[in-house]
């Protein structure tokens, strides 16, 4: 459902993503790790057709990015990790809006409608419907854009740090979400730092380093490739990208 | 933790000094320094087009007061330094009025909604010094300009009166409380009213009492004819300009004590007591100011980080989507978004009004023509001056379309990803967008045609001609401007006021102002060649007059299509 083949991005000098290959199929829930700068947003941007790759091709549901863009966003999801949205629309004239985008309000459609206040009602924001957004928390604006992303009912989902800001009840219900989506046969790719919930929530997890990926597999496989026994997907992460030894940070707190 | 870490950080928190005005200005200053040595693409070509167009603004501005200034002191030796003292009052004046209105826009942002204030508020700082810092930043803010503006004002002055080199020190030590005072109280309002309603509500409110006070503020000032003062012999008797002389001027602002100080040292008769109430009040300011934000900043601060629930139940939401049914779903949620966006952010639409106080000034300017006379030459001026007065025209819609579609692109910055991974052609965007700016543009130009058209009473070719012309170059400029805005976007940019001014602003003015030229002069000689023959009975050459017009409008047909067409390719390639 996701391919990219040998992506790399370039911004003048600074190789930010290096021919980086990836295969993630259907009714999975594909998890993308890293440390900091490590190239995984501009991967993500790179497959939600923001940025475009300066080389290499990016497919999604089997058609390409770059030749086929207008019919490849119709089926793709993007969330992206800052929730900058229209602060002068309402919650509702926002998924209006987007349902626009995605030429999917024609005039007044019941089903829609539905839909949207289902949606909305999933994230307690359907009391906040007609509030400006410009009132909202970041955690509302970051349920305000989730509910937005499945509203054209999306096969491949790019999520770039769904929990920021969300509170433990919408934490959950957005886990739920993802697994009981990706059942459906539907494509989930997401990026986070909470390290639990990618062990929880993914099939197969990937892990990326300085634009290429390091490892990537399901736990039992990562744990090979860290030549670790029983651990979790913290003590991996941090083997495969380098720990700082404790040691060492004791005495940056004595200096 | 261990306990030789413990007792480090409290030993370390015990010596912690709150930071000084500079420690607390520092980012700002650094900012500035960084920006002014990063080498963009295009940066040395930037600094100079704007040290050229400064410098020929300032240069101008010298040039022109300095005539009217000779002009006061070799007509009447007595009434000379009056007429020049009052222009000066007059200019004090105004400036103190948009330094008051600045400082209240500028010490909002400064004081409640920079980015940086949690990080300072939350800091064990010293109030005084807090104050002291946001006063310094709100007063640079909001007071660089007219300083610059003061530049060629004292220059002039100084030069036709002999102010000598040290009236540049003694000006600097004029302006400096007169500057400082606004800056007080722009403060001190704007405290009052975050204590009153939140920051954004306040940033609304502001704004649209602000812009009703600069609009009410030039329309003042233009039907007071400010001219005639320059045109004694315009007067019925000498009475009549002496009463003009004498309208009741300032005596309690600190603008009349600047100006007496100013040309006190002008006249070698010097003012102490001008100067002494001017620094007596600065001082006093400054000390009530810091008291009022001692008691109220915090509290102020506070109430601004609270949200508030902001219902929109309005025009733009139930009857607009009506009116605009017969568009496709696509472009019409376009349309609705362009259109509720701009609605309800009161910083835009309540520069409306501003608008509203040009074109009457406009038309004002237009009635006091002095071409109504119905001789041969009379009739001849009066339908070939609306002709060239187009310019004036294209140069309004110019302004109004670098102030309202040029920043639409930059404003799509932070939602650029949501356009950007649907499904939409980006040229379906850009069609939203050059039409919410043409059609008021168009409709503007056309009552600002008409209007002064029938004032003028011309003939009726010249009527079509002037509406035809105004007519393409509403459509061409928001098209330029749309370009320009795609080409030079500022993403990053809050607030669409500061992008006009920016390089792709005054890029976009150049443009602009080229186009209304090169259209006026294609369509001068067809013009002139037909009053001619209806006027003093000369041939006319059909072929010469159709084909300037046919040039003319192909010029505008190109300039709106071709950086549509640019805008489009390249907003299909916009990364960010």
């Amino acid at each position: 459902m996701i391919r990219l083949d040998c992506v790399t991005k370039r911004y003048g000098n600074f190789t930010a993503v290096r021919e980086l290959s990836l295969h993630v199929p259907a009714g999975e829930v594909f998890g993308f790790l890293g440390p900091n700068g490590a190239g995984k947003t501009t991967t993500l941007r790179m497959l939600a057709g923001i940025l475009r790759p300066t080389s290499g091709s990016i497919h999604i549901g089997g058609m390409d990015l770059l030749a086929n863009g207008t019919e490849a966003r119709r089926i793709l999801g993007f969330i992206p990790d800052r929730p900058f949205v229209y602060e002068k629309l309402t919650g509702w004239e926002y998924l209006r809006f987007v349902a626009g985008l995605y030429g999917l309000w024609k005039g007044e459609d019941a089903t829609l409608e539905n839909r949207a206040m289902e949606l909305l009602g999933l994230f307690d924001l359907d009391d906040w419907r007609h509030e400006l957004v410009e009132s909202y928390s970041h955690g509302m604006r970051q349920k305000l854009i989730v509910a937005a992303a499945f509203l054209h009912r999306p096969r491949v989902m790019v999520v770039d740090e769904p929990m920021v800001g969300l509170d433990p009840k919408s934490a959950r219900i957005l886990k739920d979400l993802f697994r009981e989506y990706a059942r459906r046969g539907n494509t989930i790719l997401v990026s986070t730092h909470t390290l639990a919930v990618a062990e929880s929530m993914c099939d197969r997890v990937g892990i990326v380093q300085a634009g290429t990926m390091r490892a990537c597999g399901t736990m039992d496989e990562l744990r090979t490739d860290a030549v670790t026994a029983g651990d979790g997907l913290e003590e991996i992460f941090l083997r495969l990208t380098g720990e700082r030894p404790s040691r060492e940070l004791a005495e940056v707190l004595d200096a | 933790m261990p306990d030789a870490v413990r007792d480090r950080g409290v030993a370390s928190t015990a010596a912690l000094v709150p930071a000084g005005v500079l420690h607390l200005l520092g980012p700002k200053l650094r900012t500035m320094r960084n920006r002014m040595r990063s080498r963009s693409r295009g940066s040395a070509v930037r600094a100079v087009v704007l040290l050229v167009l400064a410098l020929s603004f300032g240069g101008g501005a010298f040039v022109g007061l300095r005539r009217v200034l000779w002009h006061f002191r070799t007509a009447d030796l007595d009434l000379g330094p009056v007429l020049a003292g009052k222009l000066l009052g007059m200019v004090l004046l105004s400036f103190l009025a948009i330094l008051l209105l600045s400082n209240v826009v500028a010490a909002l942002s400064t004081c409640f909604l920079a980015k940086d204030l949690d990080l300072i508020v939350g800091s064990p700082h010293d109030w005084k010094r807090l104050y002291a810092a946001k006063l310094v930043e709100t007063l640079a803010h909001s007071s660089w300009m007219v300083a610059l503006l003061c530049v060629p004002l004292f220059a002039a002055y100084g030069d036709v009166y002999d102010g000598g080199l040290w009236f540049a020190p003694f000006a600097v030590a004029i302006l400096l409380p007169y500057f400082i005072i606004p800056a007080v109280v722009g403060l001190a309002v704007t405290l009052l009213l975050v204590n009153i309603a939140p920051a954004r509500r306040a940033r609304d409110i502001l704004a649209f009492v602000l812009v009703l006070a600069v609009g009410a503020l030039v329309l003042l000032v233009r039907l007071a004819r400010p001219e005639r003062l320059i045109r004694p012999e315009g007067f019925t008797d000498f009475m009549d300009f002496v009463e003009a002389l004498s309208a009741p001027s300032a005596p309690w602002l600190p603008s009349e004590w600047a100006q007496q100080a100013l040309m006190g040292w002008l006249r070698w008769n010097d003012q102490p007591m001008s100067i002494v109430a001017l620094w007596a009040m600065a001082i006093a300011f400054v000390v009530g100011g810091a008291l009022l934000h001692r008691w109220l900043y915090l509290r102020g601060f506070s109430r601004a980080q609270e949200g508030m629930r902001r219902e929109a139940r309005s025009f733009a939401t139930t009857r607009v989507p009506l009116l605009l049914r017969w568009l496709p779903p696509l472009r019409r949620e376009l349309v609705l978004k362009e259109f509720r966006v701009f609605a309800r952010d009161a910083s835009q639409w309540s520069q409306l009004i501003l608008l509203g106080v040009l074109v009457v000034v406009y038309v004002f300017n237009v009635k006091l023509l002095p071409i109504k006379d119905d001789d041969g030459v009379g009739w001849f001026l009066r339908n070939m001056v609306p002709f060239f007065n187009l310019a004036l025209g294209g140069f309004i819609l110019a302004s109004i379309a670098a102030r309202f579609v040029l920043p639409t692109v930059s404003l799509e910055g932070r939602t650029w990803w949501l356009l950007r991974s649907s499904p939409m052609d980006p040229r379906e965007l850009l069609w939203a967008k050059y039409w919410t700016g043409a059609i008021p543009l168009l409709v503007l130009a056309l009552i600002l045609a008409a209007a002064t058209n029938a004032l003028l009473g011309v003939e009726p070719f010249v009527f079509y001609v002037s509406v035809m012309t105004i007519t393409m170059l509403a459509l061409a400029l928001p098209a330029l401007a749309l370009c320009v805005g795609t080409f030079f976007p500022h993403f990053e940019s809050e607030s669409a006021a500061q992008i006009p001014t920016s390089f792709g602003g005054l890029l976009f003015m150049l443009a602009a102002i080229v186009l209304v030229g090169v259209v006026i002069v294609l369509e001068a000689r067809p013009v002139f060649a037909w009053l001619r023959h209806q006027a003093f009975g000369r041939p006319l050459d059909v072929p010469e007059v159709v084909m300037g017009f046919a040039v003319a409008g192909a010029v505008c047909v190109a300039a709106t299509l071709l950086p549509l067409m640019a805008a489009t390719r390249r907003l299909r390639a916009l990364e960010r």
